[in-house]
C-alpha cells in the first residue's frame, strides 16, 4: 500500500515559475502549459536525504515534489507533495517488483520532467522507470564513497544520462563526473 | 547536555554501550541517546529509538557535545550546528555495517577542527571525558546548502528543461 502524504501548497513565498506566479500543487493552472516544470527529488532516510536537502536552491524555477523512507520528513517539506517508500536495502527480487508498482504510481501521478537523487539502492528503480517515462535523471552519489562509488551509484551511471561523485580522484578512476560537492 | 546518535538506520550497540557506561560513570552529566533498531537498552542515559527529524534538530541544536557514528547525515548536521563532534566508525567485520565505507569517511574528515575521530572504546570515553572538560574548537558553521560549483552544475543540468517551457510558454503568447 502506498503510504502518500500530500501536503496542499499554502506556501505563497515558494519560488516563483519563470512566469512569475507562485507555484501550487493541484491548482487552477494543472493542463495549462505556461506551469512550472516538475522535479521528483528523492533520497533514503538519513545522510542520502541530509545531502538532497542541500541541493534545493539548484531547483528554483521548478515545482518540486519528494520522496523518502520515512512518515516523519514531511514536516521537513510542508508545501511540497512527499510521498514514502518502504526502505529495500538491495535491488531483491522480493522487494522489486512492489517497488517498481510504488514507483510507478508515483511516477504517474507526479510526471516529473527531471529526476535528482543523492542514493540509495531504493531510488534506482525511480531513474530507471523515469527515464523511461522520459524524465532527466541525475544520481549524485553520496559524499560518504570517498575511496570508491557506492554499488549502487555503479548501476546508476548505467541507468542515469548523469552521474557524479562528490570526489574528484573517485570521479576520474569511475569515469564519471565531479561537479562539486554538498560541503 | 551530550546529545548521542546511531544516525537512523542501522543498530550500534557497541556505540550505544559505550556511551552509557560513561553516562553511569559520570551522573552529573546529561546523556541523551537515539539508539536506532539495536538491541541493547540503556540503563543510565536517557534514550529514545528514534525521534522526528525536527526534535533531533532541536536536540543537536541544544546540546553541548554531539557524539555519533561516521554517517554523512550526522556530520553534516552537526558541522551546520557547529558543535564539537565525537565519532566512532561502523565496522563491517563487527556487523555494524554493509561496508567499511565509514573508515574511509572517518580518514577523509579527521583533522577537522571541533571533529574527533575515535577508533575504540576506551578511545571514545576518554574523548568525551576531555571534550566535556575543555570544549574543542569549531570553525564557523557550515551553510546549509550545498557548494556554488555544485548548485550551478545542477542548475546547468536542469536549464533545457526550463528553456524548453519558456519556449512553450512565448510560443502560447
Amino acid at each position: 500500500m502506498l503510504n502518500e502524504s500530500v501536503a496542499a501548497c499554502a506556501n505563497a513565498d515558494a519560488p516563483n515559475g519563470i512566469v512569475g506566479k507562485p507555484i501550487c500543487a493541484g491548482d487552477a493552472m494543472h493542463g495549462d502549459p505556461v506551469k512550472a516544470p516538475r522535479i521528483l527529488a528523492i533520497a533514503s532516510g538519513g545522510g542520502h536525504w541530509v545531502q538532497l536537502r542541500r541541493l534545493m536552491p539548484a531547483f528554483d524555477g521548478f515545482e518540486v515534489a519528494f520522496v523518502s523512507t520515512f512518515d516523519h520528513y514531511a514536516t521537513e517539506v510542508a508545501g511540497h507533495r512527499y510521498y514514502v517508500v518502504p526502505n529495500a536495502s538491495r535491488l531483491a527480487l522480493g522487494g522489486f517488483l512492489p517497488g517498481a508498482r510504488r514507483a510507478l504510481r508515483i511516477l504517474w501521478s507526479e510526471r516529473p520532467d527531471a529526476i535528482i537523487t543523492t542514493g540509495a539502492a531504493p531510488m534506482l528503480i525511480f531513474l530507471l522507470l523515469g527515464r523511461v517515462l522520459g524524465a532527466r535523471t541525475l544520481w549524485l552519489d553520496s559524499l560518504a564513497n570517498p575511496e570508491r562509488m557506492s554499488s549502487s551509484g555503479r548501476l546508476a551511471r548505467r541507468i542515469a544520462h548523469q552521474t557524479v561523485s562528490q570526489w574528484p580522484e573517485v570521479a576520474e578512476a569511475e569515469h564519471v563526473a565531479y561537479w562539486g560537492s554538498v560541503l | 547536555m551530550i546529545f548521542a546518535s546511531v544516525g537512523s538506520v542501522l543498530p550500534f550497540d557497541r556505540f550505544v554501550r559505550a556511551i552509557d557506561d560513561w553516562a553511569g560513570a559520570n551522573p552529573d552529566h546529561q546523556v541523551f541517546i537515539q539508539i536506532g533498531e539495536g538491541k541493547f537498552e540503556p540503563t543510565h542515559a536517557k534514550w529514545v529509538r528514534i525521534m522526528p527529524h525536527d526534535e533531533y534538530r532541536r536536540r543537536l541544536a541544544g546540546c553541548s557535545l554531539f557524539v555519533a557514528h561516521v554517517g554523512m547525515g550526522s556530520i553534516l548536521q552537526g558541522l551546520e550546528e557547529r558543535k564539537q563532534m565525537i565519532l566512532l566508525p561502523r565496522h563491517r567485520d563487527l556487523g555494524e555495517h554493509t561496508t567499511d565505507h565509514q573508515l574511509h569517511t572517518a580518514s577523509r574528515f579527521a583533522g577537522m577542527p571541533g571533529l574527533q575521530i575515535v577508533d575504540d572504546v576506551p578511545s571514545l570515553q576518554a574523548a568525551i571525558s576531555a571534550s566535556v572538560a575543555a570544549p574543542m574548537q569549531t570553525e564557523k558553521a557550515l551553510s546549509p546548502f550545498a557548494s556554488q560549483e555544485l548548485l550551478n552544475n545542477v542548475r546547468g543540468f536542469l536549464r533545457p528543461i526550463l528553456e524548453k517551457r519558456h519556449k512553450t510558454i512565448l510560443a502560447a503568447r
